[in-house]
């Protein structure tokens, strides 16, 4: 009898933490989608993605203690500025290199990456600030499983900023462009489509998406200039695992990368601080042996 | 003509640096600067580490700060638990590195570019997490105070013939030029060759018969073991080493050290670690900020206009005065059009926007 509840209540404790595990999941999949978005336009990851995340979280913070204004007033304003960040952070620091080699484009996110940072950190400091969530975090129970609204919100704000990206591109003729640009650019600027305005639309949609994400995980962790290193580090892992080319791959990767993590911080005895070598580890073992991801399509060299 | 000249200046220059740096310490600067400089040279020896998987090699990796650490902690837990002296764990400590570059390597070979520089730039994340969790072995949070760190096993500090910060100064200059002349002869040899034909293109090196895999190991082993050279002389420097020593932030001031002296480049460690040890001061005096925003700024502006960095430009504006002169000697008629070109590509204004004709699409 005994062992029959115990397993009973393991099996209830796995169901729990894989609904965490989904929550948090949300998290890194709205930064990998916005990371997939980068990718597909122009074959490069924005190392910085998670960083201007962080700066827009903080505008929003501002917009919340200086001007006082209500949370469902905030959230796109925010979003909106972050956009237009993007396009600009495109349009003046991308732009001359966007048809250089790799390792040049890698070189210049990762110069943003630290500008974006240490602006952050000298504009509001490094003190670790509260943000507040529109929901609360008293759990309501599912089937026997606790989740808190705020975990359930994190999971559909994410579903929700995948299905508006994928309606975005499928339905939309910016969104028709936005794609023709990125794999035809020549016979798209024949047909009339601006390329390079194109290029900066996906990086002000992608700093909108990662903008979202900044605003999700801010209350769960808390703000500081260095919040999303690690959510970064995890969202690399999701995008790389969904395949970096596939946006149901950086959604799907993002909870996958969720649940795995919340399963070893649960089962592996003092794991907590290896979180994040473990996904370094997830990171090369997807690469290793299946580099397309679980939805993309693995890298073909031309010569 | 030319050529030996250069040739000729570059010694004499090469040589009159040396006699600068030899002599520096006992005559020129304070103790502070001493000090300061034994930093330059542990960063060149790790820039020039960097430099020949990078640059020379052609693999994104970002994540050299991880080898700098296993260097550092190796040096901090020999020298507290066993009581070894620093400079004896300096072979232990690239030994423990070259096998993390080779083990790194493995899966590197399989992973191209992009995708190499994300999965190097989250081993250069998780250094800081794994050493505090590892806290029996490693201090944890607390980090390692290394006592008598600036001594040397041959009792010249205790004797007081040298400072502490002379000491660290010369055994700093002793590694780099050893480091520096070991590169320099492997880049001129086959190696070397070979390494810069897998930069250029895999597919065409593997079918000239380089063998990537070989070519590849070597270069994060070297390149890993002068990381870790390098973190062992900057924990001995710094008399301490903790879980945020050696982050992401000295991952990116190697890459931006590198940038500045230029990718590709011999010379280019040297003003890289110099630029390395000093911005951050100066960085501290204009905005009292972290140095994060001037690396930044400094990387994005250098790959835009000096993609071979400040060093690279450099000499090859020199070289370029040369070729014009030759030009003009030679064939006066023709040189201009093709000497404008060659000013407007090496200035690295803009890369050649060109589409691919067919699809557009790699």
């Amino acid at each position: 009898m005994a062992t029959e509840l115990l397993l009973a209540a393991s099996f209830q404790g796995l169901i729990q933490q894989i609904a965490f595990g989904l929550a948090t999941g949300g998290l890194f999949a709205s930064l990998a989608l916005a990371l997939v978005l980068i990718y597909r336009a122009m074959e490069t990851i924005n190392f910085a993605q998670g960083e201007m995340a962080t700066f827009t979280t903080f505008i929003a913070f501002t917009l919340f203690t200086s001007l006082k204004l209500p949370y469902w007033l905030v959230f796109p304003i925010t979003i909106a500025l972050a956009m237009v960040l993007g396009v600009l952070v495109e349009r003046v620091v991308i732009r001359p290199v966007e048809r250089a080699p790799v390792l040049t484009l890698v070189l210049v996110t990762i110069g943003l990456f630290s500008i974006f940072n240490g602006v952050t950190g000298l504009i509001w400091g490094y003190v670790v600030r509260p943000f507040p969530s529109p929901l609360p975090t008293s759990p309501i129970l599912l089937g026997g499983v606790g989740i808190s609204y705020q975990d359930l919100g994190l999971i559909g704000v994410s579903t929700i900023v995948l299905v508006l990206v994928w309606l975005f591109f499928t339905r939309t003729q910016l969104g028709l462009m936005m794609r023709s640009a990125a794999l035809y650019p020549e016979m798209s600027r024949l047909l009339g489509v601006r390329v390079g305005w194109m290029l900066a639309l996906g990086w002000g949609l992608a700093a909108g998406v990662g903008a979202v994400s900044g605003m999700l995980v801010a209350p769960i962790t808390v703000l500081d200039p260095n919040m999303m290193g690690a959510i970064l580090l995890y969202s690399f892992t999701a995008a790389v695992l969904g395949g970096l080319d596939s946006p149901v791959g950086a959604v799907v990767g993002g909870l996958v990368v969720g649940v795995l993590l919340a399963l070893v911080g649960t089962y592996i005895p003092h794991a907590e601080d290896l979180r994040v070598a473990f996904g370094f580890l997830v990171i090369i073992l997807v690469l290793v042996f299946k580099p397309g991801g679980l939805f993309g399509q693995a890298q073909v060299e031309r010569v | 003509m030319a050529g030996l000249d250069r040739r000729f200046v570059g010694w004499g220059a090469s040589v009159f640096v040396l006699v600068l740096a030899i002599l520096g310490p006992l005559a020129l600067l304070g103790k502070f600067t001493t000090l300061e400089f034994s930093y330059v040279w542990a960063f060149a020896i790790a820039i020039i580490g960097l430099n020949l998987v990078i640059g020379f090699c052609g693999q994104i990796s970002l994540g050299n700060s991880a080898f700098m650490a296993v260097g550092g902690y190796c040096t901090a837990i020999m020298a507290l638990r066993l009581g070894w002296s620093p400079l004896a764990t300096i072979p232990v400590a690239a030994g423990l590195a070259t096998i993390g570059g080779i083990l790194l390597g493995i899966p590197a070979l399989k992973l191209k570019g992009l995708y190499l520089g994300v999965a190097t730039f989250a081993l250069a994340f998780s250094v800081p997490s794994v050493i505090r969790h590892f806290d029996a072995f490693t201090g944890g949070s607390q980090g390692i105070f290394i006592t008598g760190a600036g001594k040397d096993p041959f009792g010249l500090v205790n004797s007081g013939q040298l400072t502490s910060e002379q000491w660290l100064y010369y055994l700093g200059l002793v590694l780099l030029v050893a480091f520096f002349l070991f590169t320099r002869a492997l880049l001129r040899s086959d190696v070397g060759r070979a390494m810069r034909a897998v930069r250029d293109g895999e597919t065409v090196a593997q079918a000239h018969g380089v063998n990537l895999t070989y070519y590849k190991t070597l270069a994060f082993a070297l390149s890993a073991l002068m990381a870790g050279v390098a973190g062992s002389l900057d924990a001995m420097a710094t008399s301490y080493v903790g879980p945020d020593s050696f982050d992401v932030t000295v991952a990116l001031a190697l890459l931006v050290g590198a940038a500045v002296g230029g990718l590709g480049t011999m010379v280019g460690p040297i003003p890289g670690a110099l630029f390395y040890v000093w911005v951050p001061l100066y960085a501290q005096q204009i905005y009292k900020g972290r140095p994060d925003i001037a690396y930044g700024v400094f990387l994005i502006l250098l790959m835009y206009f000096m993609p071979q960095g400040a060093v690279g430009g450099f000499f090859r504006m020199v070289g370029l005065r040369d070729r014009i002169r030759q030009r003009l000697v030679a064939a006066p008629e023709p040189a201009a059009g093709g000497t404008a070109q060659t000013t407007l590509s090496s200035r690295g204004l803009a890369p050649p926007r060109v589409d691919d004709p067919v699809s557009g699409k790699k």
